[in-house]
């Protein structure tokens, strides 16, 4: 299943282990991530579940574009990784 | 029940107390999400609850709930957008879509003592927000959020249109008056049901003559209500200082008033409507004690005169700014607590008379609070 691993910023402010999750896209992946540890979606996602202005999604190593759909595919071996963009401070 | 202050700064939340006696200098009891934005924080009388609307930047708004003076803090729900539908054509003053999302809580204040859960919420992008059930949930007020003529406010003091001052009138608390900073004065009757922007008098002198003196247009830096006499509002606004003796509907111009009428900050005494305090600077783009003296000016006759308070506030030459939730007048009327954003803090027990400097240098203050507690 591919895995979501968050950024150590993140954990300073609430636990967010990775996880396993599956999904075909990154919003399937992130949906089931979030029904899991439903806290950290507000962290990630604005209120219309678009990533927030200063936070990138990269999944293996490329940065995803579709930052309001989230609609990149994903392999059961991919790596989902959330990280703050330094454009945010 | 002892006299306490918040801080809200860009660097955490910050408790205050005296220590010992009445003359011992205040001092930090204990800090709170150190290193993080506090743009906001709430101490509510009725419960005994504290709320801190933190903004992470990148993490988003959020917010945190204490149940009591020193008690842990847990994260709550922070007010949220409804989804943004297709079709929406709001767009900010560079014609980019407002997003529907808030990006920072401007405004916090607690219902009326008949409606003992309710809190009230103004943010940035606009939005108005309230909860019924001490912060558990947020609604946003739909009436306002769907006016068309919220689609003409602006940025003012930063890019997206925000509110940042709620006033409940303690006659009804069904009629809430908002500030926002650009749009005026706004006010419901039916709790948010309904909703109109009110006022004639103020004007913006920097506008061009068909806007001078729209009401959707002004810029209220911060308003508040007395009490006591709750016909009496105040309004330090971008283009002076402003005063409505009939609940808003009609506002008045303070003259002469020195050093300065521009500032961003106001209270009003909560039993004398005819007294209030201003932080004064050089107006518009400057933004600076004028002559570098930090001083605090007072009316005490409906704003016919202003004293100039300076007791106890910096003698050398100091470049304190305080915005508009940097000033706050105890319950008791004879307190005041101002809050700068270079750090500085300065406490008054006898309505601004003398002052004395907290110990602490404390990081860039947005707002402070009293707390009885």
């Amino acid at each position: 299943m591919p895995r979501v691993i968050f950024a150590q910023a993140l954990k300073r402010h609430i636990a967010c282990p990775p996880l396993e999750v599956a999904g075909a896209s990154v919003r399937d992946v992130l949906d089931a991530a979030f029904a899991i540890n439903p806290r950290v979606r507000s962290y990630v996602l604005d209120d219309q579940s678009h990533v927030r202005k200063h936070m990138i999604i990269f999944v293996d190593g490329r940065m995803i574009r579709d930052r309001t759909g989230l609609s990149e595919l994903v392999t059961p071996t991919s790596e989902i990784y959330i990280v703050q963009a330094l454009s945010g401070g | 029940m002892a006299l306490k202050i918040l801080a809200a700064t860009r660097k955490g939340l910050f408790a205050l107390e005296r220590t010992g006696t009445r003359d011992a200098p205040w001092q930090v009891a204990a800090i709170d999400f150190l290193a993080d934005n506090v743009s906001m924080v709430l101490a509510d009388p009725r419960s005994g609850h504290i709320y801190a609307a933190l903004d992470h930047g990148h993490f988003g708004v959020k917010m945190h709930k204490a149940e009591a003076w020193g008690a842990e803090w847990t994260e709550t729900p922070a007010p949220a957008y409804p989804p943004k539908p297709e079709d929406a054509t709001d767009k900010d003053m560079w014609g980019n879509p407002i997003p529907w999302t808030t990006i920072r809580v401007w405004g916090l204040e607690t219902g009326g003592p008949n409606e003992p859960g309710v809190l009230w919420c103004g943010t940035l992008p606009g939005g108005l927000f309230r909860s019924a059930d001490h912060g558990a949930t947020w609604e946003i007020i739909e009436p306002l959020w769907r006016d068309p003529k919220r689609l003409e406010w602006m940025g003012g003091g930063a890019d997206l249109p925000g509110i940042h001052s709620i006033c409940v009138d303690p006659r009804a608390s069904s009629t809430v008056r908002l500030g926002v900073s650009t749009g005026g004065i706004w006010v419901t009757r039916d709790s948010g049901a309904t909703w109109s922007n009110e006022g004639t008098g103020m004007w913006q002198d920097h506008a061009p003559e068909e806007h001078k003196f729209n009401p959707n247009g002004q810029d209220a830096h911060r308003l508040v209500q007395c009490p006591a006499a709750p016909d009496r509002l105040w309004v330090q606004h971008h283009n002076g200082i402003f005063r409505s003796d009939d609940a808003g509907q009609t506002w008045k111009e303070m003259e002469n008033v020195k050093p300065s009428s521009f500032g961003f900050a106001v209270g009003v005494h909560p039993r004398d409507p005819d007294t209030a305090w201003f932080v004064p600077g050089i107006k518009d783009e400057r933004r600076i004690p004028v002559n570098g003296e930090f001083v605090v000016t007072r009316t005490r006759d409906g704003g016919k005169t202003f004293e100039t308070l300076s007791k106890g506030l910096p003698r050398e030459p100091a470049y304190d700014l305080v915005y508009r939730h940097g000033l706050d007048v105890s319950a008791s009327g004879n307190d005041l607590v101002v809050g700068s954003t270079t750090g500085g803090l300065w406490v008054s027990d006898n309505q601004g008379d003398s002052w004395s400097q907290a110990g602490v240098r404390l990081p860039p203050v947005y707002a402070v609070r009293f707390v009885d507690a």
